[in-house]
């Protein structure tokens, strides 16, 4: 495999692992949460170095899955002690990227080669060398090998649980009236969010994240009206905004994930203009139609 | 440690940085109360993501680092992202969470892109603009503190003058509209100085946080009193103090940037307040129920 | 034996009292409609009961049984905006929710599940509209829509919150008969509903409500000019009208 062809598996792999479970999480009109998450993950990876003195797949992803649930957590007890949903989010991820940036910049960062700009803006281009060696037998990048396993898991948590994602989300109080463990699947999402966050962290950093959790979702969103296309249009998305941000990438020479982020407003852009449905120019034609 | 910050407050630079910090720590913890009551929190986290790509622009046209034509392309492309959201949130299905969330992350990857795009044009002179990302006081000059300062004591003057307006609009906007007050432009007039506050703050917090020192400031005022002019300028004085400890901490230590530590002093301030607080506090609560 | 019995349930919001001390007990096979003026707490009492949100105090049995053992005999219809009817699914995919007890777990919904879910559809005359997404179907289908999920989930109690708002004719004479179906049955229905005038046709028992328990018993004895100048305070004038 070229050099460029692993970056672009790993765009699309991106891609696809946060666009399909974004789809739930702005179908949950919990946008924002995923934003706090894709941002305090970080701290998770700071933490998982503290506690092991290495950067190993594994305890990064349990470290970022830790963090996540207790964002959410904490966002949930703030509002509950009556703030405001926007302004507990707005604190509670201001406050663990915060640290987790000042941690980084203290000597923590240099042992763990970590910088914030690292941390926006991941090391795309350095993935294909970072490879997984198992037993001298080279088994290509690694960050291959942790999206994989997270898109994996991911697949089976929504398959497996898709009724109860999809009535949960849909009537909250209709779903807990018929014994469907809504706490447990909103952690579960949540969860899948940190994890997806965290596996794309190294490679694209915090920007692409957020934007491929949340714009395919919205994307796929507009164009849908069956909760499975939504979901699969959404991954498929994610993973053609990929392609487009590298093929801009290479051409003019600029950051890979920038330009992947920015392509993913391109294709909802074109979404929210020109969807056959309700997009904003069909709108405005049967208005002036409708005046004419 | 402490030596060694008593020694930096003799440097007549630091001295200026701090009172920038101080005046737009207390500007924007004043404005903070009036976004928080109007549950914009997270909007003013869009404004400051949306403004970085018109930095970037300002770069790119003018060519030159001069703070005054990058804070006009930050306020232009601030209040195109702001319109933006508006737009998403009329004409489709999609509601403001992730309207805010679209916004933020397509403006700030498209500023990523600006930026490596002038790492390869403008010959090096660029170093600077990283700054804007997570802030960093020490970069400031003594003319940039000068503008900074100045606008924050217009921003200030502004919101003083509107004060009993604001808390009119806020509170009954169908009332207020009865009365005969102008909604509409003084809504315009808040966002005009969340706006400023973005964009005079992005150099010492940086885009990323910048909202957190709207936020956090009222969050933390709101546990100490029920009174809205209490709680504005209680607020205004934890930005400012915020402000001064952050910044002054993050000069004297290298390495440490100013946004983030400017964040912990203010998040440390609210965590006090939930616990202590002498109104809503969770300890106050806790003694009043058993 | 009673189908619901409703003991001391208080519920408060933000130190508020929004329901204080409501007991009363209800007889399968009777229609009760819950009535009072804005703000009496109707809504809060039928998800007090469902336990949607949480009570100070207060117990409910259903077939004297705590709730949680059988919270599968209740059905429930709650208010149109309380969902997202922009939400990706079709007609019938909301109906089949009301199976999802019968379907189990983990497991896929089976012919008979969607033949029993298309029955449902068809007894609010909605069949026709098994594939449409939710968004295009108009208030009154989108209300049909619930009342089918109900009936899938074939409980024996059934809670209804304002289903007669902003409907049409046909949407109106669908959540009768539907309502006299199920009284046929010896199911047990209570509405929270808000139209005096039409309380005597619908409903056989009538719980008036101001954050009180005022009176519940029978529509004849309870649905009363002194009564409901208790419910409503000073809106006289208005009631005079509305029960004449």
């Amino acid at each position: 495999m070229s050099y460029s062809g692993w970056i672009i598996i790993t765009g699309v792999l991106v891609g696809l692992t946060c666009g399909i479970t974004g789809s739930l999480i702005v179908l949950r009109k919990t946008a924002m949460l995923a934003d706090a998450i894709s941002h305090t993950v970080l701290l998770g990876i700071v933490g998982a170095f503290l506690v092991t003195q290495s950067l190993n797949g594994l305890p990064m992803l349990i470290g970022a899955s830790i963090v996540g649930i207790l964002t959410a957590f904490l966002i949930e007890t703030l509002n509950k002690q009556g703030v405001q949903k926007d302004a507990s989010i707005g604190v509670i991820f201001t406050t663990l990227f915060a640290l987790a940036v000042v941690l980084i910049s203290t000597s923590i960062g240099k042992q763990v080669h970590l910088d914030t700009e690292h941390a926006l803006m991941g090391e795309i281009a350095f993935v294909p060398w970072n490879r997984l060696v198992f037993r001298g037998i080279d088994l290509g990048p690694k960050a291959i090998w942790m999206l994989g396993s997270v898109l994996l898991i991911s697949l089976v948590v929504i398959l497996l649980f898709y009724k109860q994602i999809k009535i949960s989300t849909f009537d909250h109080h209709f779903a807990i009236l018929i014994g469907i463990p809504v706490t447990l699947i909103h952690y579960l999402i949540t969860t899948l969010v940190s994890l997806a966050t965290v596996a794309s962290f190294n490679s694209v950093g915090a920007i692409l994240v957020v934007a491929m959790l949340i714009v395919p979702g919205a994307t796929a969103y507009l164009l849908s009206e069956r909760l499975v296309h939504v979901i699969v249009l959404s991954g498929i998305i994610g993973a053609l905004s990929a392609l487009i941000g590298y093929y801009f990438a290479v051409k003019w020479n600029v950051s890979i994930s920038g330009s992947m982020a920015s392509a993913t407003g391109l294709v909802f852009m074109l979404a929210f203009l020109f969807n056959p449905r309700d997009g904003l120019c069909i709108k405005l034609w049967r208005q002036l139609n409708s005046k004419g | 440690m402490l030596e060694h910050l008593l020694l930096d407050l003799s440097s007549a630079n630091l001295r200026w940085v701090l009172t920038g910090s101080l005046l737009l720590g207390f500007a924007s913890g004043l404005v903070g109360s009036f976004v928080l009551l109007k549950k914009q929190s997270l909007i003013s986290d869009a404004m400051a993501h949306a403004a970085l790509p018109g930095v970037a622009l300002g770069f790119l046209v003018f060519h030159e680092k001069s703070l005054p034509v990058l804070l006009i392309g930050a306020t232009i492309t601030s209040l195109i992202g702001t319109y933006l959201i508006q737009l998403i949130i009329q004409h489709s299905k999609l509601e403001a969470d992730a309207a805010i969330g679209i916004i933020i992350s397509v403006f700030f990857g498209s500023s990523i892109v600006l930026l490596t795009c002038i790492q390869q044009h403008a010959s090096g002179n660029q170093a600077g603009l990283n700054t804007f990302i997570f802030g960093q006081a020490a970069s400031l000059i003594g003319r940039d503190v000068h503008l900074v300062a100045v606008s924050a004591v217009i921003l200030l003057g502004i919101t003083m003058l509107f004060f009993k307006e604001f808390k009119m609009i806020i509170f009954d906007p169908n009332f207020a509209k009865g009365m005969g007050l102008p909604v509409t432009f003084l809504n315009g007039v808040l966002m005009f100085l969340i706006v400023g506050i973005v964009v005079i703050g992005i150099q010492t917090v940086g885009v990323i946080l910048i909202a957190a020192l709207i936020i956090t400031p009222p969050l933390a005022a709101r546990y100490w009193t029920e009174k809205l002019s209490v709680m504005a300028w209680l607020s205004a004085l934890i930005g400012a103090v915020s402000g001064v400890i952050g910044t002054w901490f993050s000069t004297s230590i290298p390495d440490l940037p100013t946004g983030p530590m400017i964040v912990l002093v203010a998040s440390s301030i609210f965590i006090i307040s939930l616990l202590f607080g002498s109104k809503r506090g969770l300890i106050i609560k806790a003694v009043h129920v058993s | 034996m009673h189908a619901l019995e409703i003991s001391n349930i208080s519920v408060s919001y933000n130190k508020q009292p929004v329901l204080e001390n409501i007991s009363f007990t209800v007889a399968p096979g009777t229609l009760t409609g819950i009535i009072g003026p804005n703000g009496a707490g109707k809504s809060s009492l039928i998800k007090a009961i469902l336990g949607l949100i949480s009570k100070r105090s207060g117990e409910v049995k259903v077939y004297q049984k705590p709730l949680s053992k059988h919270k599968h005999l209740i059905g429930y219809v709650p208010q149109r905006n309380e969902v997202d009817w922009d939400f990706p699914i079709n007609a019938r995919d909301v109906v089949l929710m009301g199976r999802y007890r019968k379907i189990g777990f983990f497991k896929k919904s089976k012919k008979q599940d969607i033949e029993w879910a298309d029955q449902c559809l068809a007894k609010v005359g909605m069949l026709d509209y098994a594939e449409r997404q939710i968004s295009q179907l108009s208030g009154g289908q989108q209300q049909r829509i619930f009342l089918a999920r109900a009936l899938a989930q074939d409980a024996s109690i059934y809670l209804m919150d304002e289903p007669f708002a902003g409907v049409d004719a046909a949407t109106e004479k669908a959540i009768i008969q539907l309502m006299k179906d199920w009284k046929a049955n010896d199911k047990t229905v209570l509405v929270v509903h808000h139209d005096l005038q039409t309380v005597t046709d619908y409903f056989d028992h009538v719980l008036l409500l101001n954050k009180q328990c005022i009176q519940y018993g029978t529509t004849h004895h309870v649905f009363t000019h002194e009564n409901l100048e208790k419910t409503f305070g000073g809106r006289v004038s208005f009631l005079n009208q509305a029960t004449v």
